[in-house]
């Protein structure tokens, strides 16, 4: 209200006619309630796909067969989770799941430790080309999957390591090291540099001041960097496709892909049972580090 | 006065151009030995696979075929290419797709960063619910919505009261390659945006409204043109991701019905690990690397401003 009451100085010449305060107010409310409005539709459409996903998982093969409508409306009168023992005892949905975890969770852990290090070194060290140096590292992350797809399939081949997890863990870095590297420069960019020049005045040696000074500090950009970095990781799909065969190697991505084949009737009480528990992970990821997760990714872009 | 500050706070070279004393050329050996393994991981799983691409190009390198391996054959490949039907029209399809997704989900994540820019009760459940589609594998998305659009398991056809078999048709299977697209790609490209418009000072929207400019006025000549440096790479972003379109197409339609959402990279993928052709298909992904750069490159160019830092 002050500074309408301001405006009616000079500034407020040009001012178009205002109807009454009245009307105004409606106005207002009526914008806000078609704002609010807006954000429930966005928060349905992001959402309600996940409900059906979870109510079709509860369905037994009798009522997929059937088809939607009836008793299997968007509230099924009958619940079971027939697909998600399906998916665990006969289809052994568990193998692929522990082999996601084992690349996710190796991956993100080589990507901090080098990211940590690339990062602090981008912002820290007096190192001639850290532009350049910087732009090809983002620009790597651009770098066409499937472009890299046949090469290295023939790597892996020349090597004896198709078919097999472990080389994945050293692929997946191009998903997640160019951001996570990007992140922690920005990170230890607004970490001011007075701690760890203390730290090397009182004779400490770089690595150690990164260590005990700068690392503890900057745990929360490392955190994000990594949450990020298994998200990254996790969704992975052109690689699996390309390189696993045998279906114990599969990743999990891969694993539910292949559910839904074989079958003359396709089962999507068995597939989206097998999304509704990939899907589990990063839900919970996203629900506990929505903040961390906003903040990492916009964090000192355009600053 | 860089030359009377004691050694330990001269490092940096923030402070003009001090002497390079003992300590700054140790910690800058140190910077590259701490570069170098992001960038030689980096380098291995790109600029490798480039080289061998190109080196693939010029030779016959089909696996399935005993005679003629390895052999020389100069531009073959690439002609092969330019004048298969199957490419030309992947070319055209992909980007005819990355074009339209563009065009249609960055105006989608304008406004749904506008949304998640102002504050109000709730903004933390919006935040949680767009960032899951985001976070969530592509094979989700992608299975997801092939569940959506069938016809005895989806909801589209149910609640809409419609028997259409979506992924049997061109047009329909495209309209649910878009969906799938869109829902995923959206909230990523509004956090883009969302971090553009959170470095706008509020002074300025302060000052239009004193000036009693519209909602639109302010937005037409005060947001857009200060969201430009977000907005380009918001744009190169999707673009790109536009151009490599692979996981959605291989679940949602394995290409079809027919070819016909066949795109460069499922066609390149299909030349590699199918056909096992390794020359053709380094042609193809060749093709595919310049064509990003070409993409990045006008776009870039197009949205450059003078003040970028």
């Amino acid at each position: 209200m002050s500074t309408e009451s301001a405006a009616t100085g000079p500034l407020a010449v040009s001012r178009p006619h205002r109807p009454g305060t009245r009307s105004r107010r409606v106005q207002r409310i009526v914008r806000e309630v078609c704002f609010y409005l807006a954000v429930l539709i966005v928060i349905l459409i992001a959402l309600f796909p996940f409900y059906w996903i979870l109510r079709t998982s509860l369905l037994s093969d009798q009522a997929v067969g059937q088809g939607v409508g009836g008793p299997n409306g968007i509230i099924p009168a009958h619940l079971t989770g027939s697909a998600y023992s399906e998916d665990f005892n006969q289809q052994g949905f568990l193998t692929p799941l522990i082999n996601s975890a084992i690349v996710a969770g190796l991956t993100t852990l080589i990507t901090i430790v080098v990211a940590t290090l690339a990062g602090y070194a981008l912002a820290r060290m007096p190192i001639r080309g850290a532009g350049a140096i910087l732009a090809f590292i983002l620009v790597a992350g651009f770098f066409p999957v499937l472009a890299m797809v046949g090469p290295l399939f023939l790597v892996l081949r020349n090597l004896g390591f198709l078919d097999s997890i472990w080389p994945l863990i050293i692929v997946y870095l191009v998903y997640t090291l160019p951001i996570a590297t990007y992140l922690l420069r920005n990170f230890f960019m607004q970490i001011p540099a007075d701690l760890e020049e203390a730290a090397l005045v009182d004779g400490a040696t770089r690595l150690v001041a990164l260590r005990r000074v700068v690392v503890p500090v900057a745990i929360p950009g490392v955190f994000t960097a990594g949450i990020i970095a298994f998200i990254l990781a996790w969704n992975d799909f052109a690689f699996a496709v390309s390189f696993l065969e045998t279906p114990s190697h599969f990743t999990a991505p891969l694993a539910i892909v292949n559910l839904g084949q074989s079958q003359f009737q396709v089962f999507y009480n068995r597939i989206d049972a097998a999304v509704v528990i990939i899907t589990i992970p990063v839900a919970l990821l996203v629900l506990f580090a929505q903040r961390r997760i906003v903040a990492g990714l916009t964090a000192g872009s355009f600053r | 006065m860089a030359t009377e500050a004691p050694p330990a706070l001269r490092f940096g070279g923030r402070h003009g151009r001090p002497p390079v004393s003992g300590r700054v050329r140790a910690d800058r050996r140190l910077g590259y030995l701490m570069l170098a393994p992001a960038i030689v991981l980096l380098l291995a799983v790109t600029a490798y696979p480039l080289v061998y691409n190109l080196w693939n190009s010029f030779h016959a390198e089909n696996l399935s075929e005993i005679t003629g391996q390895g052999g020389w054959v100069g531009v073959d490949n690439y002609t092969r290419m330019f004048r298969s039907s199957e490419w030309l029209h992947a070319l055209w399809r992909t980007l005819a797709f990355a074009g339209v997704s563009v065009a249609i989900e960055t105006v989608l994540a304008l406004g749904l960063a506008l949304m998640l820019h102002r504050r109000f009760r709730g903004r933390g459940l919006l935040r949680v619910a767009v960032l899951i589609p985001w976070a969530v594998p592509t094979v989700v998305s992608a299975t997801l919505w092939k569940t959506m659009f069938d016809q005895r398991s989806g909801f589209v056809d149910y609640i809409f009261g419609l028997h259409t078999t979506w992924l049997s048709g061109i047009w329909t299977s495209w309209t649910a390659i878009f969906v799938a697209d869109a829902w995923k790609n959206i909230p990523f490209i509004a956090l883009i945006l969302l971090s553009g418009l959170q470095v706008i000072p509020t002074e300025i929207y302060e000052a239009a409204r004193i000036d009693g400019a519209s909602w639109w006025q302010t937005f037409r000549r005060l947001t857009l043109p200060l969201l430009k440096p977000a907005l380009a790479v918001a744009l190169i972003f999707r673009l790109l991701s536009g151009l490599l379109i692979f996981d959605v197409v291989y679940i949602m339609t394995g290409g079809g019905p027919g070819l016909s959402t066949e795109t460069l990279s499922f066609l390149n993928w299909q030349t590699f690990l199918v056909d096992t052709d390794f020359g053709y298909g380094g042609a193809i992904s060749v093709m595919l690397v310049v064509l990003c750069l070409l993409a990045a490159g006008i776009v870039g160019w197009l949205m450059r401003t003078r003040d970028l830092r």
